[in-house]
């Protein structure tokens, strides 16, 4: 029996570009930005050196009713959130429970409430941690109640390989339905994770950009004066469902799920493997299951954080895959516009990829003064045509543990 | 200040509207917390560790379990008030 092939019938993001996968897809196109300073005391209070992040545009207590988002680390309630947008896009599909899974993913886990609930217990005692902390704070809260939301009784597992974990999950849950475990998946990631303690230690790792006095200008990949990544947070949401499934009930077909690749560097617990080899082999084995060429690949979504080290790391791996044609692909960095999302990352760059081989557009990097000439991707703060043929576009993410992985989409 | 029945009747009609979103009109002395308004043992102690901020009482966790209804709990929380 051949390997079914797996398609995308429905996409939901809730990002610090806008609530919904459309909004945040018409703004980044636009050449907006989603970091703004912080409004918060604790940035005062704790004196934080990095006063700016990429918060979500929407705040997802505010679309859910209150029993609900109660229940739900803020993490979870963007999963939620986008995970109802994109079931909704997808036509609400009819599908047996057992034959409905979740593979979703996040990079931190509930932060908010493991940390509240420590602010609770200092304060006023253990009477006040309340009962519901433990299955607020797992990482695996988020898939759990995606589960218990839509009824998807196959399976509900999460993967957490820190910034490249939703891409491993949408790699996972194409894997989960070509071995046939299920029919549709609900696959993604999610993180709310600007905390003052997340955003003390990733400073404390001079991981983030510094420009507090120009948040919207900070991220800015590519370009020579990048300084570090600037936090983001929210969801993103894929429908994913074997083609056979979609056709049966005339879904709509956004993309073909064509392939991934999952490598570790096993270099270092956070820095990338200056040569790139395990990024390199992730897309090649993106290649090789996807029966392509380097020559076929017509748009990348780069991880591109903006950090000094990262983005040049990035090429090197790619050059390696593709040769002087790297310097042709159209790359979109765009967390120069969303900002780095961490564990939801992945997801919302597939979101974009699936939009932009939709559009046949390659979305504005914004930001970029003078480029690295250590970076010398194809890449423009103008959207870039991606052609009339067939598109095949890869989204990479890699991750603190030397997590790498790849996946790409097609044209259907 | 001693709260009145009717006050502690209607701050926990609160305090269950907010963890389930059951309207505080179908709150009344009568009903049982499973039975009637479906409230699970984790939604029940997140309002009682509210109940005991918000009356300043304390609810130990064996009694927990004797408040059956919501009549139980405002006669709890009335009788042991400081």
């Amino acid at each position: 029996m051949s390997t079914p092939r797996i398609v995308v019938t429905g996409i939901g993001a809730s990002s610090p570009l806008g609530g919904t996968a459309p909004d945040s897809w018409s703004a980044l196109l636009s050449g907006a930005s989603g970091a703004r300073t912080l409004e918060h005391d604790w940035v005062e209070q704790y004196q934080l050196p990095v006063t700016f992040a990429a918060e979500a545009l929407v705040r997802p207590d505010t679309v859910l009713e209150r029993p609900v988002a109660k229940r739900l680390d803020p993490a979870s309630q963007f999963a939620l959130v986008a995970a109802m947008e994109a079931w909704a896009d997808a036509g609400s599909p009819d599908v047996e429970p057992e034959r409905l899974g979740v593979d979703f993913a996040t990079g931190i886990g509930g932060v908010w409430t493991l940390l509240d609930a420590w602010d609770a217990l200092r304060e006023k005692g253990p009477r006040r941690v309340m009962p519901m902390t433990v299955p607020m704070l797992m990482p695996n809260a988020a898939a759990g109640n995606l589960s218990l939301h839509f009824g998807a009784r196959a399976f509900a597992r999460t993967v957490a390989s820190a910034c490249a974990s939703s891409t491993e999950s949408i790699v996972n849950a194409m894997e989960h339905l070509q071995d046939g475990l299920a029919d549709v998946v609900i696959a993604g990631g999610t993180e709310s994770a600007i905390h003052p303690i997340t955003v003390a230690a990733f400073a404390s790792m001079q991981a983030l950009s510094r420009r507090n006095d120009d948040p919207a200008h900070a991220s800015r990949p590519a370009s020579v004066d990048r300084d570090g990544f600037v936090m983001g947070e929210g969801a993103a949401a894929l429908i994913l469902e074997t083609e056979e499934h979609a056709k049966a009930r005339g879904a709509k077909i956004y993309a073909v799920v064509a392939a991934g690749g999952v490598t570790a560097d096993s270099y270092h617990i956070t820095a990338n493997d200056p040569e790139g080899h395990g990024a390199a082999r992730a897309v090649r084995m993106a290649l090789a299951a996807a029966d392509a060429s380097p020559d076929d690949i017509t748009h990348i979504n780069a991880h591109a954080t903006s950090t000094p080290v990262g983005d040049p790391n990035e090429y090197q791996a790619l050059k390696q895959v593709f040769g002087a044609r790297v310097d042709e692909i159209p790359v979109s960095a765009t967390k120069a516009s969303t900002g780095h999302l961490l564990g939801g990352t992945g997801a919302l760059e597939a979101v974009f990829t699936i939009q932009a081989i939709g559009a046949r557009t390659a979305p504005p990097t914004i930001n970029i003064t003078t480029q690295d000439p250590e970076v010398p991707f194809r890449i423009s703060g103008s959207p870039m045509p991606l052609g009339d043929g067939p598109q095949l576009a890869l989204s990479n993410s890699f991750g603190f543990g030397g997590h790498n992985a790849v996946v790409a989409f097609a044209s259907p | 200040m001693a709260f009145t029945n009717d006050e502690v009747l209607a701050g926990l009609a609160e305090l269950i509207t907010d963890e389930t979103g059951i309207s505080a009109d179908e709150v009344a002395l009568e009903k049982s917390f499973t039975d009637d308004l479906d409230i699970d043992s984790i939604s029940m102690m997140t309002i009682v560790v509210n109940a005991e901020e918000k009356f300043g009482v304390t609810i130990p966790d064996d009694e927990v379990k004797n408040l059956k209804t919501v009549g139980d709990a405002v006669g709890y929380i009335t009788s042991h008030q400081a």
